[in-house]
């Protein structure tokens, strides 16, 4: 464990300080400041290609899966530069777990899909309790308790996402990422899904990218609002920036900028 | 005005019903050499299978009339595939997993790639000569020559190309998603390829592995080179460092011999040595058929 070396406010769980990020020379997202409060879900909104999904994937270090993908900055978790080169990425994964854009159960069954990362992650525990309590704060328990042992793809697409919710929750992550995760789903089902993150906030807390506006205002404590401009030093491409972070009340009634204002009320995005 | 119906004698109808009858043929005699292969084997081989033929050793090229049966070769050919099954398997599967998931696509890998395609290509004498210049003229092998597992090495060259590309071509198939998933709990690289990308690949790199020994099995060349041949029982580990059968190798020598018995017997190796890769073939794509089902879950 690498000592805390640096100072952030107690109730801030996770902050960025001055991150840009790069894909190549193509500079995706830039100077981004943004303090997460523990226990709260804070939603990241913004047009296609502002750099929010880069962002969230940032936190917790899944873009060093993408090749040539490059991070200038700080990113604060509990008191540690998760950029340092010290730091082991899979230990980071393992306290800060991601729900992607598609659902991605493992070709297993429902119940290995949860065993797996907490086997992985050491865990020695009644592994039937476990299953049982993640797939309850899930909101999928119900549905799926007589056939733990179909496979993952046998659900539907909703249930696939909350058991990929599940299987996350399993690993007692600190933090959990959603990137879009009701994308791919209908509004029933994306209506299950934010009940669960509603229960989930108790214990976690939440970073989701949305496109949708809605959700955003009705999950959400927090909202960054990222946009992209083209600069002046740039290569002509827009690049993202954080324009506006407040209490999500405050960006869908009262922003103080006026591409909040607008993006909100659907004049472009 | 032209009527629309369908008329036999338009110079285009004519011109298209050549050109499609002259594919169809050409498509027929490119499979006809196959056709023509496996039924005569099947005729004039299958005419000579005994029970006696699994059991018995061969006899010595004479004028007896009974040859023998081919029980060392096909031992042999047995051990001897395995053999290079155990070398060309884990380093082919392991170099196959080093290009799909390791390898960012630079010098090195392109590198790797062009080589295994250039080794693909070599000629099969030459995995032969190349062992018995390192293997069997040096006698490296505990003082042994010519021997099965000499045999084996050079066949694991020939098995090791087919391996790496199927396991890296598998992998490569795999979703990314689901790599993203095993690294979004917290797994590390090597539990996810071995607990989750490699199993995902598993059944086409099986069958990539199954067509590498169906292959293999055949080869007679690099096993003349280093395996040479023998007329013995395989009795014990140790003969392995010795001259060792192969059905391959057998029909090479018994073809030729100018005695009736011994052309009779090669004819019943060629029928059980393509009978049993036709099998295996069959098998491999039993084996891809599956994969496609599964897939589809």
């Amino acid at each position: 464990m690498i000592k805390n070396n640096k100072k952030t406010p107690k109730n801030i769980i996770l902050s960025l300080e001055n991150v840009s990020i790069s894909y190549g020379t193509f500079e995706a997202v830039r100077n981004v400041f943004c303090n997460f409060k523990k226990g709260n879900i804070t939603s990241l909104i913004g047009p296609s290609g502002c750099g929010k999904s880069t962002v969230l994937r940032s936190l917790n270090r899944m873009n060093d899966l993408i090749p040539n993908c490059s991070l200038k900055g700080t990113v604060l978790f509990d008191g540690t530069n998760i950029y340092d080169k010290r730091v082991d990425p899979v230990e980071v994964r393992r306290r800060i777990g991601m729900v992607f854009q598609q659902p991605n159960p493992f070709p297993k069954s429902i119940y290995e899909n949860i065993a797996f990362g907490a086997r992985i992650n050491g865990f020695t525990g009644d592994m039937d309790e476990l299953v049982e309590s993640s797939l309850r704060k899930a909101a999928l328990w119900d549905e799926c308790k007589d056939k733990l042992n179909d496979s993952g793809y046998s659900l539907s697409g909703g249930q696939q996402q909350r058991l990929c919710i599940a299987r996350t929750i399993a690993i007692e992550p600190e933090i959990i990422l959603m990137d879009e995760p009701c994308s791919a789903l209908d509004p029933i089902s994306t209506l299950k899904i934010e009940e669960t993150m509603h229960e989930l906030k108790k214990n976690y807390t939440i970073i989701i990218v949305t496109h949708n506006m809605q959700q955003a205002l009705r999950v959400s404590d927090m909202t960054a609002f990222f946009n992209a401009i083209e600069y002046e030093d740039g290569d002509g491409g827009k690049v993202g920036y954080l324009a506006e972070f407040d209490s999500t009340n405050k960006i869908f009634n009262s922003p103080k900028e006026k591409t909040t204002q607008e993006y909100i009320s659907g004049k472009f995005g | 005005m032209n009527s629309l119906y369908y008329q036999k004698r338009l110079s285009r109808n004519i011109g298209d019903k050549f050109f499609t009858s002259l594919s169809v043929i050409c498509a027929l005699i490119a499979i006809l050499p196959l056709i023509f292969l496996v039924t005569y084997i099947l005729i004039k081989g299958g005419s000579q299978i005994t029970p006696e033929l699994f059991t018995l050793e061969p006899n010595p090229p004479g004028d007896d009339l009974d040859a023998g049966g081919i029980n060392p070769a096909l031992i042999g050919t047995l051990i001897i595939t395995t053999i290079a099954s155990i070398i060309a398997i884990p380093v082919g599967v392991g170099g196959g997993i080093y290009l799909a998931e390791y390898s960012k696509g630079g010098a090195f890998s392109r590198f790797i790639r062009f080589g295994v395609n250039v080794l693909a290509a070599v000629p099969s004498i030459i995995a032969g000569v190349f062992i018995y210049a390192l293997i069997v003229s040096t006698k490296i092998l505990f003082g042994s020559m010519y021997s099965g597992l000499a045999g084996g090495m050079a066949l694991s060259i020939l098995m090791l190309p087919t391996v790496i590309k199927t396991t890296d071509e598998g992998l490569k198939l795999v979703p990314n998603e689901l790599r993203y998933a095993s690294l979004g709990v917290g797994a590390s690289m090597y539990t996810t390829i071995l607990k989750v990308t490699l199993p995902s690949a598993f059944r086409s790199t099986a069958t990539g592995i199954v067509l590498g020994i169906a292959r293999a099995a055949g080869e007679t060349a690099p096993l003349i080179f280093t395996a040479l041949f023998s007329y013995y029982y395989i009795t014990s580990f140790g003969d392995l460092f010795y001259e060792m059968g192969s059905l391959a190798v057998l029909i090479y020598n018994f073809a030729l011999e100018p005695y009736d018995a011994q052309n009779k017997l090669a004819w019943a190796a060629s029928f059980i040595l393509v009978l049993s890769i036709l099998s295996v073939n069959i098998f491999s794509r039993i084996l891809a058929a599956f994969t496609e089902k599964t897939k589809r879950v």
